[in-house]
């Protein structure tokens, strides 16, 4: 199945967070974790996620130290800090929040109304 | 090669090329190369071999443009080149650090020298007597450490600091030895002209490690000498504000600061400034765009109506130029200027480029100075026996003459560029070997002229 660019981006910031908050990790590692949890679903290009990594790092989400990798390589390792957790569990309320909302929609048809513009958002 | 070494070669491709980013340093670039590393690690050992595992690493990296424009979204500031703050150790080599230090050290050195005859009893702001002495000598208590500066940067050889050493206790003899009067037209002359002789020819060997006969490296000097005065005017505006803010907050507790402000900030800040600016310059030519050619766009164009519109004007009211006192000094600053418009254009321009419309402007701006100079010249010629050759004629008329020889051949090459196109290396090396003719008619100004006309 193809996810909608936007809502990759979307998702982007609360999955790195919520991957964190297993424990430290690195880029490489964050998106190998990424295939594993969405099946291989969601796939980034790869270098998408440093500029993310580094604004995350900016808002004070997560902690960057370099450290080494088991081979002695340069690695640079994120931690996610409070204000980290407590971001994510925000986003985890909202998602949800949508997450009922798509699923209630269903249900009861009585709500259902259209606007001509829906269908112009979903590009990317 | 082995297979392992070819895929370092090729991991160092990719990081070099990664590097010429202007928003992605060169940390990002190491984090980004361990991903790449895990990734052709992973990918080997699902045994894909060293070239395969390197394409599809790259590939799913993300193409180069694309992750570049992520990195500058994310760090628009990186767009803005910063010279101070180094981004990453490794991103400023130890070149400008060390340099620094030199710098610092050498402009002490030079504050220090400019105050120093004051242990002989001159003060800066002392009678007639101590202001001659430095009016005279100021030059020869900076430069001589601007030339250090760049001798020792360059590894000089030996020779060449003898070169250098030798024009200094010349300048030195002169300017104390010869029987100058104070206010006298040669002894102003010899004064104006004492820091342009040394400049060309003297700080021009050093910056260029003594290889006088390299025509691009005569140009580098051209582009340093413009650079650094821009500089220098910053620098100077910064005093100004200190200055002025010294004033303020002392006058603001009831004490007046005159004393300490002429004889410790003004002299020892414009002495150690010309320092810092060259270093700065030396520092940021690579980092930052150069100021002296963008100034020559902008001004190139004005200058040249305001030329055309000068002589058209002439041709209408049939006004002739009205020999005044300072009208040849006037015209050869105006000289002056168009050449260094044409300098600087030139230092910036591709030697390979065809003529382009700014090419025919420049040209344009040319041809109108040559006019302008010229009636400005026919004027002075009618009246030539009038006045008579005394110094400062003779230096205005001299520096005039040379001016047109340079900017009259300069346009007759033009000419040729703009009808037969190809290269554009003959203007800018009939502009590095006229350089030295400024500096050696500086020179005459300087020793000859008091002789020649008696010190008057």
């Amino acid at each position: 199945m193809e996810i909608n660019k936007d809502l990759v981006a979307a998702s982007a910031t609360p999955l790195v967070l919520a991957i964190l908050s297993e424990g430290d990790s690195y880029g490489y590692a964050i998106i190998k974790r990424v295939g594993e949890l969405s099946g291989g679903e969601l796939a980034w290009t790869d270098g998408m996620l440093y500029p993310i990594l580094h604004r995350l790092e900016r808002n004070g989400y997560v902690k960057a130290i370099w450290g080494e990798s088991e081979t002695g390589r340069r690695r640079k390792y994120y931690q996610l800090t409070k204000a980290g957790a407590e971001h994510l569990e925000r986003q985890r309320r909202q998602w949800h929040l949508v997450d009922l909302a798509l699923r209630a929609s269903g249900s009861s048809p009585s709500t259902r109304h259209r606007k001509k513009d829906d269908d112009s958002h979903a590009g990317g | 090669m082995t297979s392992e070494a070819a895929l370092e070669q090729r991991i160092g491709e990719w990081r070099n090329y990664f590097r010429t980013r202007q928003a992605v340093h060169s940390a990002d670039v190491a984090e980004l190369e361990d991903h790449l590393r895990s990734q052709i690690d992973a990918l080997r050992q699902a045994g894909l071999d060293e070239d395969e595992a390197f394409l599809v690493a790259v590939k799913r990296l993300g193409s180069l443009d694309t992750v570049s424009h992520e990195f500058a979204r994310e760090y628009s500031e990186r767009l803005w080149k910063q010279l101070m703050v180094a981004p990453a150790a490794a991103d400023s080599g130890p070149a400008g650090r060390s340099g620094g230090v030199l710098a610092v050290a050498l402009a002490v050195g030079a504050a220090v020298a400019i105050k120093l005859p004051e242990l002989f009893g001159r003060s800066i702001m002392g009678g007639d007597t101590d202001a001659f002495f430095y009016a005279r000598n100021v030059t020869l208590f900076v430069l001589p450490f601007l030339a250090g500066f760049f001798a020792l940067k360059r590894s000089l050889h030996k020779t060449g600091w003898t070169w250098l050493l030798f024009p200094f206790i010349a300048a030195a003899l002169i300017m104390n030895v010869l029987p100058f009067k104070v206010d006298h037209q040669t002894t102003i002359l010899a004064i104006i002209h004492l820091p342009i002789a040394l400049w060309l020819l003297t700080i021009g060997f050093a910056y260029i490690g003594g290889e006088w006969r390299n025509h691009a490296q005569r140009m580098n000097f051209v582009r340093f000498s413009g650079e650094w005065f821009i500089y220098y005017v910053l620098t100077a505006l910064g005093g100004g504000t200190l200055i002025a803010f010294t004033f303020f907050i002392f006058n603001a507790i009831g004490l007046k600061p005159d004393d300490f402000v002429g004889q410790w900030i003004v002299p020892c800040g414009a002495a150690g400034a010309v320092l810092i600016a060259a270093w700065l310059v030396e520092w940021k030519k690579s980092v930052i765009e150069n100021m002296a050619p963008v100034l020559t766009m902008l001004f190139t164009p004005l200058f040249t109506v305001l030329l055309l519109v000068f002589v058209g004007t002439i041709i209408v009211t049939g006004n002739a130029i009205d020999v005044g006192r300072e009208v040849l000094i006037g015209f050869d600053l105006l000289l002056v200027l168009v050449l260094g418009l044409l300098l600087y254009s030139i230092s910036a321009r591709d030697s390979h480029a065809p003529p382009s419309r700014s090419d025919r402007l420049r040209l344009a701006l040319l041809l109108s100075a040559l006019v302008v100079d010229g009636l400005a010249l026919w004027a002075i010629a009618a009246r030539i026996s009038e006045f008579g050759f005394s110094a400062n004629k003779t230096a205005a008329l001299g520096l005039n003459i040379l001016l047109l020889i340079n900017l009259g051949w300069s346009a007759v090459l033009y000419m040729r560029f703009l009808a037969k196109g190809g290269s554009f290396t003959a203007l800018e090396r009939w502009q590095t070997s006229y350089l030295p003719v400024f500096g050696i008619w500086a020179w005459v100004v300087v020793a000859l002229f008091p002789v020649i006309f008696k010190y008057q």
